[in-house]
């Protein structure tokens, strides 16, 4: 799977938990800080990320991603 | 020391009648029924197969993403506050945040999250549980995010007090303006539990009516053939302010709360008291408070749910309580029973019966009780002068609220 691939995935996964535009969806764009996603979002996001995508992200991995690229890298590498 | 004057200056609510108080006012006066079928998949099995849905559903009000995070009960809560909220002028009063409370309850709370989530636990394991879980199903939410929403900064309470926990709520909003903790407190119910779990406990109690060929027919309070409750789902929330402050910004004022009363029985945890010795001491403490005679009640919009032994208790404490002048009526025949929610959707009838000088009509009363000693608005609404008027609640676990409203 691509990185583009990814990013479009997790897009789809912030319209609707948190109804993020896919528009303003890009590695670069932080989930807290450009994407408003708060805390209990961001479990949602994950949850369905591992589902999606066939792979684990253990809680202590989800601080260390504070961006849309940083959850690409962190699920290309698992896939 | 004089006591604070508290008034009434925003309705807001959403009902089976409708999406706000205009048409759900406008519904009872025409004696419109609430009351439909469920034609759920999982309604088949059940003994009850109607119910008093919104008439619009919350989806309609408040966007998705949002809407995801919130229990029934807490989205229509927040849509009759907003629509209060808006009512009473206060958008853009600059009302202190700090002086303004809320107090809204509900009968049950937020069951359908705990059940639907429960499903997602048993299916698919713990990690998929919402992580909105808890927010959504404890008790307080619907009050908090009320207070949340308007900015309440003055204390956000939540009253449970089964069917009379709407009545109960206004009455603490009293309580907290009276002891100079807030100048405008958001007061009231909500309610939204017609899923099968709830149905099928109350049902198991017999205690709701199995009229499933006549779902319009089967809400009918003090008629010789009720057989029971019909479970309704909305949120009524009444703004509450001090009179002084209402009269310093100009507020449009429906009514004055003028007393209300509070009484438990202490005698069976859902029958309720055979003499409805209760509901009495209730009421009559309700018209002490408000400084009025009994005489000057002139309706009554009374909590009849339609139930065989509950309806007549109430005509005989009223009767007791009151005299046999008050004209009543029965609300529930048209918008089912909100549980939680009735104190106040039926606080809000009975404001606008002052308001409007009209006592909606009781529907489906066509074969009175033989003992039903007291005038009922039956079938059609009823006009007359209405300078004071009585709402009461009770609830199972033996709570007895009444509320006495009075022209402002």
């Amino acid at each position: 799977m691509t990185r583009d691939e990814i990013t479009a995935g997790l897009a789809e996964i912030l319209e609707e938990v948190a109804g993020v535009s896919p528009d303003d969806v890009a590695e670069g764009k932080s989930f807290t800080d450009d994407l408003d996603v708060d805390s209990l979002s961001m479990v949602e996001v994950v949850v369905a990320a591992e589902e999606k995508f066939g792979v684990k992200i253990p809680d202590n991995e989800v601080q260390n991603l504070k961006t849309v690229g940083d959850a690409v890298s962190y699920i290309a590498a698992q896939s | 020391m004089s006591r604070s004057d508290v008034v009434v200056t925003g309705l807001g609510a959403t009902t089976p009648l409708g999406g706000d108080v205009a048409s759900t006012w406008d519904a009872m006066l025409a004696g419109r029924s609430g009351v439909g079928p469920l034609t759920q998949e999982w309604a088949a099995q059940l003994p009850v197969r109607i119910a008093a849905q919104l008439a619009v559903d919350p989806s309609e009000v408040i966007d998705r993403v949002k809407l995801r995070r919130l229990d029934r009960s807490e989205a229509i809560a927040i849509i009759a506050a907003r629509q209060a909220w808006e009512d009473a002028g206060l958008a853009d009063s600059g009302v202190d945040p700090e002086r303004l409370a809320v107090s809204v309850g509900s009968g049950i709370g937020g069951a359908t999250t705990l059940l639907a989530q429960d499903d997602i636990l048993e299916a698919s394991g713990p990690r998929r549980v919402s992580p909105h879980t808890i927010p959504m199903l404890m008790p307080n939410g619907p009050a908090a995010w009320v207070g949340l929403e308007l900015g309440a900064k003055a204390g956000v309470h939540t009253v449970a007090s089964a069917c009379a926990t709407g009545a109960e709520a206004i009455s603490l909003g009293l309580d907290i303006i009276r002891s100079g903790r807030a100048d405008v407190v958001l007061v009231g119910g909500t309610e939204a539990v017609i899923h099968p779990l709830p149905i099928a406990g109350f049902a198991s109690m017999r205690a709701m009516s199995t009229r499933n060929d006549e779902p319009e027919r089967a809400s009918r309070p003090w008629d010789s053939g009720r057989d029971g409750f019909v479970l309704g789902e909305g949120a009524g929330v009444l703004v509450l302010e001090r009179a002084e402050h209402a009269a310093a910004r100009g507020a449009r004022v429906y009514a004055r709360l003028a007393g209300a009363g509070i009484t438990s029985d202490a005698y069976d945890i859902v029958q309720p008291h055979a003499e409805g010795e209760g509901a009495v001491r209730a009421i009559s403490k309700a018209i002490a408070d408000a400084d009025i005679a009994r005489e000057d009640i002139v309706h009554v919009n009374a909590h009849a749910t339609s139930t065989p032994v509950g309806d007549m208790l109430e005509i005989g404490a009223l009767r007791a309580a009151l005299g046999d002048h008050p004209v009543l009526t029965a609300t529930k025949s048209m918008t089912g029973h909100l549980l939680g929610a009735a104190g106040a959707l039926e606080s809000i009838a009975t404001i606008l019966s002052i308001r409007d000088g009209v006592v909606p009509p009781t529907i489906n009363l066509d074969d009175p009780d033989a003992d039903l000693s007291l005038d009922v608005a039956a079938h059609k609404a009823r006009h007359m002068e209405i300078p004071a008027a009585l709402n009461n609640a009770f609830g199972f676990g033996g709570h007895n609220v009444a509320l006495v409203f009075t022209r402002p």
